[in-house]
């Protein structure tokens, strides 16, 4: 197992087997995930991301794959909520 | 299908400098993630950088890295593939490093067809200095020594590479993370110079002074104005007007430099 480099401080939203993780260390705010997530489930909150309806994530991966600092990481259930 | 980065960065590294929303960031992760997906050995693989903002992505990275002088990934990377062929050698490199002061390194490494992959990290534009203008900055665009506009026109990284005679060229954007790493991990298997252009932004001295919207929309404009070459061939000539195209755009195979230079060795040893 590496070693953990990444697990300082995080912010941890569940929704049954979905889990979406946020390292506020290494957010810059750039609002990206925010931007491009299709279901609304990211906001901002003092200036760093911030899971605020984690039931309608679609589990697309935009948001991970997208951002630029290693800042969110998105654990998938199978179960895709709906974009609205 | 969350990747486990941690494996690969080096412990304390990050944050990085880049500034928020720099795609900086995500052609680093397309690039983990295409050496994961190739396998290659953490110890036998090399990432060679020059001076820039992209220049700093082999600084995060667990792999045997060298961070050397503007411009000359290339000639570093040329040095240590020779010293030992086995290593799997990846140049990076911004723009400017790539094709104005290392655009001599660029050509010639093309035609020598070495295997090394190389990774430009294309925003248009000196993004470390300050906005000066690149040899890909738009005709026209602003930049700090084009205030009024750039006279130039700009270098197309895939005909460049394909004229110098690269032997895999390809070219994605941040915006399309994925096929990013598949492209990465196509020329990091190939065997030869394979060049990948990979567009990305600058938002704090190229966007900003050009008002292209915030990191977002500068990373949507990638959606809306590429176009695969596969598709590119069905559309007629007014619909692709202005559009960047994307793909790979060749793949040969053909001798490669340092298989060509060992059997000079054998052939001229085995004279005596
Ligand atoms: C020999 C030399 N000349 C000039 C510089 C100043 N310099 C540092 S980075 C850079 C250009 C960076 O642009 P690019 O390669 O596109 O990378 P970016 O910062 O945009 O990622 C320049 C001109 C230098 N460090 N060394
Ligand atoms: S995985 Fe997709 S739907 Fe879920 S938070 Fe990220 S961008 Fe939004
Ligand atoms: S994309 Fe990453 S750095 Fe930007 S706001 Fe979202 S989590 Fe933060
Ligand atoms: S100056 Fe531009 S290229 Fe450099 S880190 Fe900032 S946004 Fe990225
Ligand atoms: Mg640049």
């Amino acid at each position: 197992m590496a070693e953990k480099v990444r697990q300082e401080e995080t912010e941890v939203a569940q929704y049954e087997e979905r889990k979406i993780v946020i390292l506020p260390r290494h957010c810059k705010g750039c609002e990206i995930c925010v931007l491009l997530c299709p279901a609304s489930v990211l906001e901002m909150k003092d200036f760093k991301a911030h899971v605020a309806r984690i039931e309608d994530c679609t589990e697309c991966m935009l948001c991970e794959i997208r951002c630029p600092d290693f800042a969110i990481e998105v654990y998938q259930s199978g179960k895709k909520g709906k974009a609205k | 299908m969350t990747f486990n980065y941690d494996e690969y960065i080096r412990p304390g590294k990050l944050p990085h400098i880049w500034c928020p929303g720099c795609a900086h960031g995500i052609v680093m992760k397309s690039i983990i993630r295409a050496i994961d997906r190739v396998g290659l050995e953490k110890d036998k693989t090399v990432i060679v950088s020059g001076i820039g903002c992209a220049s700093r992505m082999p600084g995060y990275v667990d792999f045997n890295t060298l961070h050397t002088t503007h411009g000359r990934s290339l000639a570093f990377a040329t040095g240590v593939k020779m010293a030992d062929p086995e290593l799997n050698v990846i140049a990076v490199a911004g723009d400017g490093d790539a094709l104005a002061i290392g655009g001599n390194h660029f050509i010639h490494t093309c035609r020598r067809n070495i295997d090394i992959t190389m990774i430009v990290f294309n925003n248009n534009i000196y993004g470390m200095t300050g906005g000066q203008f690149s040899p890909t900055t738009p005709h026209g665009r602003l930049a700090s020594t084009t205030p009024y506009g750039n006279p130039d026109y700009a270098f197309d990284v895939v005909e460049l590479s394909i004229g110098a005679g690269a032997s895999y060229v390809s070219r994605s954007t941040a915006y399309h993370a994925i096929p990013l790493e598949r492209q990465i991990a196509d020329g990091i298997a190939h065997k030869g110079f394979s060049v990948i252009d990979a567009l990305c932004t600058c938002p704090t001295t190229y966007g900003r002074r050009n008002k292209l919207g915030n990191a977002t929309e500068m990373l949507m404009w990638f959606k809306d104005n590429t176009v695969g070459v596969k598709a590119a061939e069905k559309m007629p000539p007014e619909k692709l007007e202005g559009k960047i195209l994307t793909g790979v755009f060749k793949k040969e195979e053909k001798p490669e430099y340092c298989d060509e230079y060992a059997k000079i060795i054998e052939r001229v040893s085995a004279k005596g």
